[in-house]
C-alpha cells in the first residue's frame, strides 16, 4: 500500500509558508542572523536560524497562545497550513482515521525556562497552571490533534535530528496498518538562554560570527553548525484514501524509510577522533548512516542510479561531514550523484530538520530542481561528492533521498518518489 | 479500518524483564512489594519539599553505584537514564541474549519517557542562572552534558550502547502513555520485520522542585502529606489526587520464532496493541470515556479475543477524581457486562505514578501476574466510591490463574492506550 | 483592604490569556459561565493561583472547583478579604 504526502506546511527561517520558503530557497536567501529572541551579546555563539514573523492571529486559536510554548504554536500554524494545502477538512473525516505520529527533540525549552525562573526567583506560587501542558516532549502532538479532532494513533517520537525522517517513517507505518490520514513531520524551537548555553557546552556549533561562514557542511572550512527554530508538517496517507476524496495533488510518495544506531565499539579501528559529544567510553564513532541509506533504497525497491538528488544531513563538522561523504560515496560512487543542503539557509532545525528535508525534495520533485548549498566555496578533502552550490540546478527529479543523524548516534533515511 | 498485515505472521513475546521501582529495584523485590499490598508512597526525601502543596512521593532507594554504574556513567546521566539503563541491564541478564552472537543490526530500542531528563535539567538551570537570578545565563557554568539531558533521546542512547543495537532506536513520548506506547512501538517494529529483537520499555525521574509546582498548581496531585502510606487511593470515595512516583521497565521484546530458536524462556506474549487520542482536552477527559473505550476494542480485535476472556485489567487509576471514573465508565463501555466479572487494579497504589515510566512498570506487574497467578491489588481501598462499582481488588492481592491480562492508560494530551499481555503460546490461534 | 473589583479580575483574567481576548470582556461578563469566555479549566486555575500570588490569600480546592463564573471569583475573593481585615 503506497503511504503518499498530500499536503505541506513550513515555518522556517527563510520563510513562513511552503511557497515563501521555496521561493527564498531557490534564490539562496539565508535565514541565518543575529539572534533576536534575546540579548545574545554575553555568548560566544550569536547565530541562529529564527522563525520570526508568524502570524499568530492566523493559526493559533487565543487561549492556545499563552497556555503553549513556541514549539507547539509552529506545529499547530504548519499543520494547518498543510491541511490546507490538502485540501483537508477534519471535520469532514472520520475522527478515528486520523493520527498525529510527529517528531520533537527539546519539548517547550522557552516556556520552560520562563516557569524555573519564576520557581526559583519568586517561588513555588508563581509557576503558571499552564506549565505542566506546555512544555513536555507530546504538547505538540497533543495540541494538533485537539484542534483538529483526530482521535487515531498520537504519539511523539525523539531522535533529535533524526526524528522528523523516524516521525514520516513510522506515520507510513500506521498508514499501512489502517490509519488513513497522518499529520507528520516535525518542529522544534531550543532557543532561550540556557538552550543556547547548554548546546554551547557540546562544542558543535560554530564559533564563527559571520552568517555567510558560520555554518558550510562539506567545505574545507566547516567549523559546526548553527542551530535553527522551526516547523516541518506534512500530511501521509494512504494512496487510495487521496485518490477517493479527489486530492488534487500528490506531492510524492513515502517509498522507503529506514533508521540505524552507531554502536560506541564496533570492530576494527574507530572511524576519526572522537567527537565532543561521544560518550567517553572508547575513541570515535561508528557509523551506521550508510546502511540506512541502503536499507532505505531497499525499502524503496530503488537502485542507486534512480536516485536523482540526495538531500544530506550536513552537520558541518568535518570528521561528520567526513563520513557522511564516504557514506553517500560508498553507495553511489565519487562525485556519482548531485548531493544538496539546503538547511545551509536554515542552521539545523532538528526535529524539524528531516521533515523540511523531505518537504524541499518533494519540492524539487514538483518543480524539476535542486535547490543549492549556500555559503560553500572549497569542498573539504575527501568530500568527493557533487555538491550542488551556486545557482538551483534544473533536474527532474523522480527519485530522492533523504538523511538525517541524531546527536547520540542515530540515523535515518528515507525514499521519496514521483507518483506520476 | 481493518489492518492490512496478515496477523500471527510475527508474534512478539518477552524474554527479558529488568525494573526499578519505589519498593524494589529489581523484579523480585518489586514483585514482592505488589504482593503484599506494601505502598511505597512517603515524604519526599530526595530534596525540601515543604514549600509545595503535596509532599509526598514514591521514591526509589536507589544507589547508582550500588547498580552497578561506573563513575563517569552517573555523571554523564540524569537519574532517568540510570534507572533506564541498570533496567535494561536486568532485563538482557534476564534474557539470556548473547548480544555478540546476535546480528545488532535486527536489535532495536525503543524507550518511553514523558518529562525527560527533569532533575539535571533543573540543577543545570538553578547553576547556570545562578538560582534564577539571571535571565541571561552563565554559559561557562554549562556541564558537558547539559544539552543531552534536555533530548529524551539521550535516555535511548545510553541503553543502545548498554545493549550493543544498532537497528531502529527512538524516544517515544506520549505524557502519561509513554510506556505503553513504547512497548506497542517494539510489537509493531516486530510485526512489520523492521526488527527482531527490541529492547523496549520507558522511564522517568520527575521528582524535583519543579515537577512538584507544576502538579501543585494544577492540583492534580494530592495534598494528602499527613498520611504518605495512604497517598493515592484509586477508586475510594474520597480519593484526591495522584501522587508523583520514579523508576523504570525495561524488557527484552522479541520476535516468536527468534526467540524460540534460541532456547529463550518466554515469559509472556503481546498480542494486541492499540493507541487513540481524545482530542478533547489536554487534562480533562471527556466523561464518556470513548476513546478510552476504541484503543481497548481495537487491542481485543487486534488480539482476537472476547471481553470475556481477559482475566485482569490493570487500570491506569491514578487516583484523581477524574481519572478513575472516566476509566471505570470506558471500561464498562468496551468489555460490557463482563467489566463486573473481571478484577481490575491500579498499582499506582503502590508505586505511584511515574508519569512515562509506569505504563511499563504495569507491563512488568502484568507478566509477573501471569507468571505467579497473582492479582496485585489496589492498596488503601477501604472505602469504595459508589460510582465506581466493579471489583478493584482492594488492600489484599488475589490468586487468580490469569492468562490474558488488558493494561491500559490515559495521560496528559489526550493520549489513550490499551495493550494485551498474555500467557506465551496465547498469539497462536 | 479594599475590595477585589471587577476591573481587577478583568486584569487578572487577560493577563492569563493573550491580549486579544479583550473584547469578550467588554460589558456584562461576570455571569456568564468562564467556558463561554474561552476560559477552560486550566485557565480558571491559573486565575485562582493569580489571585493566591497578588492578594496573599488561599483559595481551597473546594472552592476552586464551585467557581464556575467570574462572579464567583469575585464574591469569593472579596468574602475572604472581609474576613481578613
Amino acid at each position: 500500500m503506497k503511504a503518499v504526502i498530500t499536503g505541506l506546511g513550513v515555518a522556517a527561517p527563510n520563510g513562513i509558508g511552503t511557497e515563501a520558503y521555496w521561493a527564498a530557497t531557490l534564490a539562496g536567501q539565508s535565514g541565518i542572523g543575529p539572534i533576536t529572541f534575546f540579548d545574545a551579546t554575553p555568548y560566544p555563539v550569536r547565530l541562529a536560524g529564527e522563525v520570526t514573523g508568524l502570524s499568530l492571529a492566523g493559526y493559533i486559536p487565543r487561549k492556545l497562545r499563552a497556555q503553549a510554548d513556541h514549539v507547539t504554536h509552529l506545529a499547530l500554524a504548519a499543520t494547518m497550513m498543510a491541511l490546507d494545502d490538502a485540501g483537508v477538512d477534519p471535520a469532514q473525516q472520520s475522527a478515528f482515521d486520523m493520527g498525529v505520529i510527529a517528531a520533537n527533540s527539546s519539548g517547550g525549552i522557552m516556556y520552560g525556562e520562563r516557569g524555573l525562573q519564576r520557581l526559583w526567583s519568586q517561588g513555588p506560587a508563581y509557576v503558571s497552571a499552564y506549565m505542566s501542558i506546555a512544555c513536555f516532549y507530546a504538547a505538540t502532538a497533543g495540541q494538533i490533534s485537539i484542534r483538529h479532532g483526530m482521535r487515531g494513533p498520537c504519539l511523539i517520537l525523539t531522535s533529535e535530528q533524526a526524528g522528523g525522517v523516524d516521525a514520516a517513517g513510522h506515520a507510513r507505518r500506521q498508514v499501512r496498518r489502517g490509519t488513513p490520514l497522518v499529520v507528520t513531520g516535525g518542529t522544534d524551537a531550543s532557543l532561550s538562554p540556557g538552550g543556547l548555553a547548554s548546546q554551547i557546552a557540546t562544542r558543535m556549533l560554530s564559533p564563527c560570527p559571520d552568517p555567510a561562514r558560520a555554518y558550510v557542511p562539506f567545505d574545507a572550512a566547516a567549523s559546526g553548525y548553527v542551530l535553527g527554530i522551526g516547523g516541518a508538517m506534512l500530511l501521509l496517507e494512504s494512496e487510495t484514501n487521496a485518490r477517493q476524496r479527489g486530492a488534487t495533488r500528490i506531492y510524492g510518495e513515502l517509498a522507503g524509510y529506514a533508521a540505524t544506531f552507531d554502536p560506541a565499539n564496533g570492530d576494527g579501528e574507530p572511524e576519526g577522533p572522537a567527537e565532543p559529544h561521544d560518550p567517553p567510553r572508547g575513541a570515535g564513532r561508528f557509523s551506521r548512516l550508510g546502511r540506512a541509506a541502503e536499507l532505505a533504497l531497499a525499502d524503496a525497491q530503488v537502485a542507486p542510479e534512480q536516485v536523482d538528488v540526495v538531500f544530506a544531513d550536513a552537520w558541518g563538522r568535518a570528521e561528520l561531514d567526513r563520513a557522511e561523504a564516504e557514506a553517500i560515496t560508498g553507495i553511489f560512487g565519487p562525485f556519482g550523484v548531485p548531493v544538496t543542503a539546503p538547511k545551509s539557509m536554515t542552521g539545523r532545525l532538528y526535529a524539524a530538520g528531516g521533515a523540511l528535508d523531505l518537504i524541499t525534495a518533494l519540492l524539487a520533485m514538483r518543480d524539476s530542481v535542486l535547490p543549492p548549498t549556500i555559503n560553500v566555496t572549497s569542498l573539504a578533502p575527501g568530500c568527493d561528492i557533487d555538491l550542488v552550490t551556486g545557482a538551483p540546478r534544473e533536474k527532474p527529479v523522480q527519485t530522492a533521498l533523504v538523511l538525517a543523524r541524531g546527536l547520540g548516534g542515530f540515523n535515518a533515511a528515507a525514499v521519496l518518489t514521483s507518483v506520476n | 479500518m481493518a489492518g492490512s498485515l496478515a496477523a500471527r505472521d510475527r508474534r512478539v513475546v518477552i524474554t527479558g524483564v529488568g525494573i526499578v521501582a519505589p519498593g524494589g529495584i529489581g523484579t523480585k523485590a518489586f514483585w514482592d512489594t505488589l504482593v503484599e499490598g506494601r505502598t511505597s508512597t512517603r515524604r519526599i526525601t530526595l530534596f525540601d519539599a515543604s514549600p509545595f502543596r503535596c509532599q509526598i512521593a514514591a521514591e526509589c532507594d536507589f544507589d547508582p553505584q550500588l547498580e552497578g554504574l561506573s563513575p563517569k556513567e552517573i555523571r554523564r546521566m540524569d537519574r532517568a537514564a540510570q534507572f533506564a539503563v541498570v533496567a535494561a541491564r536486568e532485563a538482557l541478564s534476564d534474557s539470556g541474549l548473547d548480544t555478540a552472537g546476535t546480528d545488532r543490526s535486527r536489535m532495536a530500542v525503543s524507550i518511553g519517557n514523558a518529562v525527560g531528563n527533569t532533575m539535571r535539567i533543573e540543577q543545570e538551570y538553578v547553576a547556570i542562572s545562578d538560582g534564577g537570578r539571571d535571565w541571561l545565563v552563565d554559559w561557562r557554568y554549562a556541564a558537558p552534558y547539559s544539552y543531552q539531558y534536555l533530548l529524551p533521546s539521550s535516555i535511548v542512547s545510553e541503553v543502545a550502547w548498554a545493549s550493543g543495537a544498532e537497528g531502529p532506536a527512538v524516544a517515544v513520548s506520549s505524557g502519561c502513555t509513554s510506556g505503553l506506547d513504547s512497548v506497542g512501538h517494539a510489537v509493531q517494529l516486530i510485526e512489520d520485520g523492521s526488527a527482531d529483537i527490541v529492547v523496549a520499555g520507558a522511564t522517568d525521574a520527575p521528582l524535583c522542585p519543579m515537577s512538584m509546582a507544576c502538579f501543585d498548581a494544577i492540583r492534580a496531585t494530592t495534598p494528602r502529606n499527613d498520611a504518605p502510606e495512604s497517598g493515592c487511593r484509586p477508586f475510594h470515595r474520597e480519593r484526591d489526587g495522584l501522587v508523583l512516583g520514579e523508576g523504570a521497565a525495561v524488557f527484552v521484546c522479541e520476535e516468536y520464532e527468534h526467540a524460540v530458536r534460541r532456547g529463550a524462556q518466554l515469559r509472556a506474549e503481546i498480542i494486541g496493541y492499540a493507541n487513540r487520542a481524545n482530542a478533547y482536552h489536554m487534562t480533562g477527559l471527556r466523561p464518556d470515556g470513548r476513546e478510552l473505550a476504541e484503543a481497548i476494542r481495537a487491542a481485543l480485535d487486534q488480539a482476537r479475543l472476547d471481553p470475556s476472556e481477559i482475566d485482569y485489567v490493570n487500570a491506569h487509576g491514578s487516583g484523581t477524581k477524574q481519572n478513575d471514573l472516566h476509566e471505570t465508565v470506558a471500561v464498562k463501555r468496551s468489555l460490557g457486562q463482563h467489566a463486573y466479572n473481571v478484577p481490575m487494579s491500579s498499582i499506582k497504589s503502590m508505586v505511584g505514578h511515574s508519569l512515562g515510566a509506569i505504563g511499563s512498570i504495569e507491563i512488568a506487574a502484568c507478566v509477573m501476574a501471569i507468571e505467579h497467578g497473582v492479582i496485585p491489588p489496589t492498596a488503601n481501598l477501604t472505602d469504595q466510591d459508589p460510582a465506581c462499582d466493579l471489583d478493584y481488588v482492594p488492600v489484599t492481592a488475589r490468586e487468580q490463574d490469569t492468562g490474558v491480562v488488558l493494561s491500559i492508560g490515559s495521560g496528559f494530551g489526550g493520549f489513550q492506550t490499551a495493550i494485551v499481555i498474555a500467557e506465551p503460546g496465547r498469539g497462536a490461534r | 483592604m479594599s475590595a477585589f473589583t471587577p476591573q481587577d479580575l478583568k486584569t487578572i483574567m487577560l493577563s492569563t490569556a493573550d491580549e486579544d481576548v479583550a473584547p469578550d470582556l467588554d460589558g456584562d461578563f461576570l455571569d456568564q459561565p468562564f467556558t463561554g469566555l474561552s476560559f477552560d479549566s486550566l485557565a480558571v486555575l491559573e486565575i485562582a493561583a493569580r489571585i493566591q500570588q497578588q492578594y496573599h490569600l488561599v483559595i481551597s480546592d473546594e472552592a476552586s472547583a464551585r467557581m464556575t463564573t467570574p462572579r464567583d471569583v469575585l464574591d469569593y475573593v472579596n468574602g475572604q478579604l472581609r474576613e481578613s481585615a
